[in-house]
């Protein structure tokens, strides 16, 4: 267990330097992902070892969420003074990002055949 | 009572008091959601901020004193984000075989979740500090804080506007999704990691492991893709 938390900050590590060294836009942990990722391709035993730890962090990722949410209580007053705008921005804006990107999904995934999944 | 106040001002200022409520908030918030049958309304995330925040306003902490604690939990979203190369990895195959759909979804969706967010907020007449800390709502906090840092967003503003936006998506897409009739887990997933970042990908995993691999994959794309659109639109819109 110990070794998988090791791994999976390594990577984040080496994403974040090479990140910043480079001054790339890409955030640090995606490019850990991406080299996590890379190292299965590479070394598939990795995977075995890094899996179960994983799965765990995935199965409780709401709660990493948590403590900035708590930040709704810095920001009452600006929220409270544009409650309804804000609101209304975020949720028209989110239920047209699900059906554009479900809908272009669905629409390109018949274009290019595959038909069932 | 002198002992009380004196133990009590030393617990609400130490990190153990409020790692702790952050702990117990999400476990019992997680219980009432999965009582609930994981209604989509009964979301974990939703309900432990609240209890927190009570918390909070009941004994007059500053939120700074409360993250001190909190941001324990709040450093693990990064190994978090590693971590999503498991399930990529494990639906490999799925997934380079739905490469064309994927990008296309990705590139719609991203540009009209940071595009939508701009133009309705001008359209309100939001300020720009509210417009800018709002356009990278859509992924995942560490990247939207950094994005909105870089332009001259209030990062702090942006952590709440995303989690907020995360519970919109994670409560909106099952009844959306099923009124569309769209069965299809990977396009579920896919979207809702998009315009939903991790707290949505959380939602899918409740629902299927496929529409969670999906969806982290959608997440981890739209972190990049996010980080490179949003200036431009800025740029472009403001």
């Amino acid at each position: 267990m110990l070794g998988a938390i090791a791994l999976l900050l390594s990577c984040q590590l080496c994403g974040e330097v090479i990140a910043r060294s480079l001054a790339l836009p890409v955030p640090g942990p995606v490019l850990g992902l991406g080299l996590l990722a890379l190292l299965f391709a590479i070394r598939p035993g990795v995977f075995a070892c890094v899996a179960p730890v994983s799965r765990t962090i995935l199965a409780h990722l709401s709660l990493l969420f948590v403590p900035a949410g708590v930040g709704v209580v810095a920001n009452l007053d600006l929220l409270s003074e544009n409650w309804l705008a804000v609101g209304a921005v975020l949720v028209v804006s989110t239920l047209l990002a699900l059906l554009v990107s479900v809908g272009t999904f669905l629409m390109v995934l018949r274009l290019t055949g595959d038909a069932h999944g | 009572m002198g002992d009380g106040t004196d133990l009590w001002s030393y617990l609400s200022t130490e990190p153990l008091w409020w790692l702790t409520c952050t702990l117990l908030a999400y476990l019992a918030a997680d219980w009432v959601s999965a009582r609930l049958r994981r209604h989509p309304l009964a979301n974990p995330v939703l309900i432990a901020v609240c209890m927190i925040a009570l918390v909070i306003q009941l004994v007059g902490a500053p939120y700074a004193t409360y993250f001190d604690g909190a941001k324990f939990i709040h450093f693990l979203l990064g190994p978090a984000t590693v971590a999503l190369a498991v399930p990529l990895y494990s639906n490999l195959p799925a997934i380079r075989k739905l490469a064309v759909p994927m990008l296309a979804a990705l590139l719609a969706g991203s540009l009209t979740a940071a595009g939508s967010a701009v133009l309705l907020s001008q359209v309100l007449g939001l300020p720009d500090e509210v417009i800018v800390s709002m356009s990278p709502k859509s992924t995942t906090a560490p990247v939207a804080i950094g994005i909105s840092e870089a332009l001259g967003g209030l990062p702090s503003l942006t952590a709440v506007l995303v989690i907020l936006t995360g519970i919109i998506g994670a409560v909106a897409v099952t009844p959306l999704m099923n009124a569309l009739k769209v069965r299809d887990w990977r396009a579920r997933g896919f979207a809702v990691g998009i315009a939903a970042h991790g707290i949505g990908t959380a939602r899918a995993f409740q629902v299927s492991e496929i529409a969670g691999a999906f969806a982290g994959i959608g997440m981890a794309l739209n972190a990049i893709l996010t980080s490179i659109l949003v200036p431009i639109i800025i740029a472009l819109l403001l």
